[in-house]
């Protein structure tokens, strides 16, 4: 994806975006204190790489928001909705198939999710999207915020239910 | 409230627990349905859900299948909400625990005012000067009872036009099926009816079933036992998902071995090889490439339209070799010469019509007809589906086919069977139709025939073929209605009824109620619609692709007042029985007499239960005379698995079923003999030879796996929706680029008969100067460009059809949320 709009951004990683100047202190704030109040899962955040180390179209495996789930992230190589970073085309996905849980593996070649279980295809350029399969969910994304001032790339929720679970925290 | 997606709520140990048959396509998955207060919770020690499972650490892969789109909370009538959690039901051997991403949303399309569902019909509505606006049952049930009662009166029942559904799952069952056929034809007598999808009142399988071959005849786990499957015009993994992953594919992948060499012993047995006939390289051939290895897969990717010259072609080489059945032929078929005669096709030949190498076409026949290693015969199921329903004449098609069949006694063995793939699930129970010929109504609406119309459960604007005139048509003549009825301000129900006769006696209009679970495209149309009810807000039966009966039970109430159809069929009659009452005409009071049901069950005890029974008028059942065995009791105690159609006997609490028909080589003709049909190969017909030799691509066209039919619940469904916004239209890039298409781009299709818009998805699977368009979409009607071609007994071509196209422009925000990189699977 060469290019992408501003309207894109705003309706896909908006949120994300914003949590760039402000979000990093105050969600750091948040997870530190009770989970009362709250609608959202108090999720860890956790550094998972510096952006400058990422290289285009290169998985980096990670676990989020524990061991139990199996994540990566990649960096896609230009702009993608919902990427971070200074090239806005960093995103994390949890690789358990939505469908039935079995891994998904990541094709650089076609830049798709594929698994081999029963061939749902998703697509990280496009939030994780279903491209073919059998699930009815979209690839979890994991929320990410991108720390201009150490250039580090922080896993801070998951949108979209881990495969296995009731809730995306033990 | 938090709206990501991230937990899902659990039924408690005790949550109410019924068996839903999946309502979307033919395979007809088994699903549990827990329902529980929403203030209560299920806890994540095993002990503490009724699924059972462990929930304090990661389940491992395969354990489970419960997502978001598996959970709802829904209100009964009594205002008490519930949550609901629909998932697979791991003893149900049609799909052995897996859900399809259609079946795996059951929950999340049941209503809830913010939900899918939020746009059905919850009372009935009446189109009233220049707007819908809601009314009573009485209101709507005079208004269409009293204009019926007056052309009935007037004019006679042949131009009560129907487009009704005739089938099972959502929307059919043998209930509604019933309740709407008895309406039709025993109490209005009208043969002006057309069903779903198709033109005409017919089947979709003349050939075969004249031929003495009924088209569901063996089981799923037939395609378990084969050597060979014969895939033909079928694109499984897409359109009967789980009977491809959970049958097919364990064959393929050699996983079923034991199971075969025990049933079959002394033979030899390899993992099932697969030979697919489709001009388009579907998702489900990369898949099996992927599954069973390129060794194992043959693709016979013949020109358009040319089914018939491939098997009248495969037929000659095959008895050429003497691998036909002689014995089999001589004792249980009859006219094999002649139709052996009329089908003869040299492999040259044939080579030349279907584009498929002679060396391709030979290795073919050795793998699905040569004997085995062991001497025996090998087992080729084959399995077809809208290549050939929607084909270059379905009736000859299918006699070409099944001529090949029984030369090769592919039927009545275990392994084998000449099936249908099916599209939905069925669910036939009807008085016999009330004529003697097939009639083409929609090229009777079209010539101004017809002077009112039910759309019940159907959406012909989106699905029938020639349809930019047929809904040009339509709208024309339904505004002559409106005009009428906006005239009558303050006027009674008869006046309206007066000024609606006139408009369609005198004025060339066209009066059209639309009963569904949705408006639909129809609503452009339409004065009336009445709400309907799906599976799980009322009790249902429908049977799968196997002939699998299964009762899907009721969990929660159909949103406001709609009904299920078998109770407006009941409405409607009970309304007409009235007036006729009253005006003291007792003969036509009598035929609208037999509706008293109170519920669906009554509906199935009454025709279902009833066919073949002495005493009873005839009824038409795919449950025949021993349907009356069945009752809801005894189906509900057989669960997912249910019985096979036909029932044989009721022992010991359990109903017993048929998994293989024609095993005792008693087929379905007079004297017991299976009928050879000669099948000479036609060429294309004229008109669709004409769009071919103006228009450049092949527009082809079909279901794909995300989409249930008509988008009826998907248009409402974001997961869907943002996918799948507009039809798409799969093009090879190199003809993209010479028009300057690139995927994302809107393109205009167009041709004699029409034009429309699609989403170009650019393929490299795709041939050149061929097109595969996303057929029943409400954004972008693929039927407007086909031609009004059909066969002899009015089954249409729709996938033939040729088109130009033309670069329109971008819809910026399709561009930027729609992947379009493959959907073909390649690891």
């Amino acid at each position: 994806m060469a290019a992408i709009s501003r309207r894109g951004f705003l309706k896909v990683g908006g949120g994300v975006a914003a949590s760039v100047v402000i979000g990093v202190p105050a969600l750091t704030q948040a997870a530190a204190s009770s989970a009362e109040g709250r609608v959202n899962l108090p999720y860890p955040m956790n550094a998972i790489s510096k952006a400058q180390e990422l290289q285009a179209n290169t998985p980096v495996a990670f676990s989020y928001p524990d061991a139990a789930s199996p994540c990566v992230l990649i960096k896609m190589g230009s702009a993608v909705p919902g990427g971070v970073g200074p090239e806005r085309d960093i995103v994390a996905y949890s690789t358990l198939c939505t469908h039935m849980g079995c891994p998904v593996t990541y094709d650089p070649g076609q830049r798709l999710f594929k698994c081999p279980c029963h061939f749902s295809i998703f697509d990280p350029e496009h939030v994780g999207q279903m491209v073919s399969g059998q699930a009815t969910e979209n690839l979890p994304s994991i929320v990410l915020v991108y720390n201009p001032d150490d250039d580090s790339v922080n896993a801070v929720a998951v949108d979209g239910l881990i495969y296995g679970r009731q809730s995306n925290l033990l | 409230m938090a709206t990501n997606k991230d937990r899902v709520a659990l039924p408690p140990p005790g949550a109410q627990k019924t068996n839903l048959t999946c309502h979307f396509c033919i395979v007809g998955c088994g699903y549990h349905v827990y329902k529980w207060p929403e203030s209560q919770e299920g806890g994540r020690a095993p002990d503490e859900n009724a699924l059972g499972l462990d929930f304090r650490k990661q389940l491992p892969p395969l354990a489970v299948i419960l997502t978001p789109a598996m959970q709802n909370t829904i209100t009964d009538k009594d205002g008490t909400r519930y949550n609901i959690m629909i998932v697979p039901d791991k003893e149900c051997t049609v799909n052995k625990g897996l859900s399809s991403t259609r079946g795996g949303q059951l929950a999340k399309v049941m209503y809830s005012p913010e939900g899918v569902g939020r746009e059905r019909l919850r009372s009935p509505r009446v189109y009233v000067g220049d707007q819908w606006v809601d009314t009573s049952w009485e209101d709507a049930l005079a208004l269409y009872a009293g204009v019926t009662k007056k052309i009935l009166d007037n004019d006679g029942p042949s131009v009560l036009a129907f487009d009704c559904f005739d089938h099972g799952g959502a929307g059919g069952g043998f209930e509604n099926t019933w309740g709407t056929g008895k309406l039709m034809f025993t109490a209005l007598k009208t043969p002006l009816v057309r069903i779903h999808n198709r033109p005409a009142y017919n089947s979709e399988c003349h050939a075969t079933r004249e031929m003495g071959i009924g088209e569901l005849n063996n089981s799923y786990a037939d395609a378990e036992l084969a050597d060979v499957i014969l895939a033909i015009g079928c694109n499984s993994y897409e359109t009967q998902t789980n009977y491809f992953l959970a049958h097919w594919l364990p064959n393929l992948q050699g996983q079923t071995l034991a199971q075969r060499k025990q049933q079959f012993p002394g033979e030899s047995i390899a993992p099932a090889k697969i030979i697919f006939v489709d001009p388009r390289r579907t998702p489900t051939i990369a898949i099996a490439e992927q599954a069973a290895g390129k060794d194992n897969v043959l693709h016979l990717d013949i020109e358009p339209g040319t089914d018939i010259a491939l098997f009248n072609g495969l037929l000659t080489y095959v008895v050429e070799q003497g691998w036909h059945d002689k014995d089999f032929i001589a004792a249980h078929t009859k006219d094999f010469d002649q139709a052996l005669r009329a089908n003869r096709m040299s492999l040259e030949e044939t080579s030349r019509v279907t584009g498929v190498p002679e060396d391709k076409l030979k290795l073919a026949a050795e793998w699905a007809y040569k004997p085995k290693a062991s001497g025996h015969r090998p087992h080729a199921m084959h399995a077809y589906e809208k290549g050939i329903i929607w084909g270059n004449d379905n009736y000859l098609i299918q006699s070409a086919l099944v001529d090949l069949v029984l030369a090769t006694h592919n039927v009545g063995r275990r392994g084998t069977g000449v099936v249908r793939m099916g599209g939905h699930q069925e669910g036939y129970t009807r008085p016999p139709y009330p004529g003697d010929s097939k009639i083409y109504v929609d090229q009777e609406i079209i010539n101004g025939k017809g002077m009112m119309y039910t759309a019940w459960g159907a959406n012909p604007f989106q699905t029938t073929l020639n349809a930019e005139q047929h809904r040009t048509v339509i709208l024309r003549r339904a505004n002559i209605v409106r005009d009428a009825m906006a005239s009558v301000r303050g006027g009674s129900t008869a006046q309206m009824v007066d000024a609606i006769y006139d408009a369609v006696k005198n004025k060339g209009g066209l009066f059209l109620a639309n009963i569904n679970l949705y408006p639909t495209k129809l609503a452009e149309a339409a004065h009336l619609m009445l709400p309907a009810a799906h599976p799980g807000e009322m009790n249902l039966t429908s049977m799968n692709g196997e002939r699998r009966l299964r009762l899907s039970e009721k969990f929660t109430d159909p949103p406001g007042s709609a009904k299920p159809d078998c109770l407006i069929a009941a409405a409607i009659a009970s309304t007409l029985h009235q007036l006729y009452a009253a005006e003291g005409k007792q003969d036509m009071a009598a035929r609208f007499t037999g509706f008293d049901w109170k519920s669906e069950e009554d509906a199935f005890n009454d025709g279902f239960r009833m066919a073949g029974q002495a005493g009873a008028d005839p009824i038409d059942s795919q449950g025949g005379a021993t349907g009356n065995l069945v009752t809801y009791q005894r189906l509900r105690a057989m669960g997912n698995n249910g019985v096979q159609l036909p029932v044989k006997e009721y022992r010991d609490g359990k109903l017993i079923g048929t998994e293989m028909l024609y095993s005792d080589y008693k087929f379905d003709t007079s004297d017991g003999k299976a009928q050879f049909k000669p099948a000479t190969w036609p060429g294309l017909p004229k008109p669709v030879a004409e769009q071919k030799g103006k228009y450049r691509f092949w527009i082809n066209s079909g279901r794909i796996n995300e989409v249930w039919q008509t988008l009826y619940h998907d248009q409402y469904n974001e997961f869907v929706r943002r996918r799948v916004p507009m039809a798409y239209l799969e093009i090879n890039p190199e003809d993209a680029q010479a028009l300057a298409i690139a995927s994302g781009d809107v393109v205009e299709v167009y041709n004699d008969y029409g034009s429309s818009y699609a989403l170009a998805y650019l393929e490299a699977d795709i041939k050149r100067d061929q097109t595969f368009m996303q057929f029943g979409h409400f954004n972008g009607v693929m039927g407007d460009l086909t031609t009004p071609w059909t066969d002899r007994n009015v089954v249409p071509y729709y996938k033939g059809t040729w088109a130009d196209l033309r670069r329109i422009g971008t819809v910026e925000e399709f561009k930027e949320t729609i992947s379009f990189k493959t959907r073909r699977f390649k690891a």
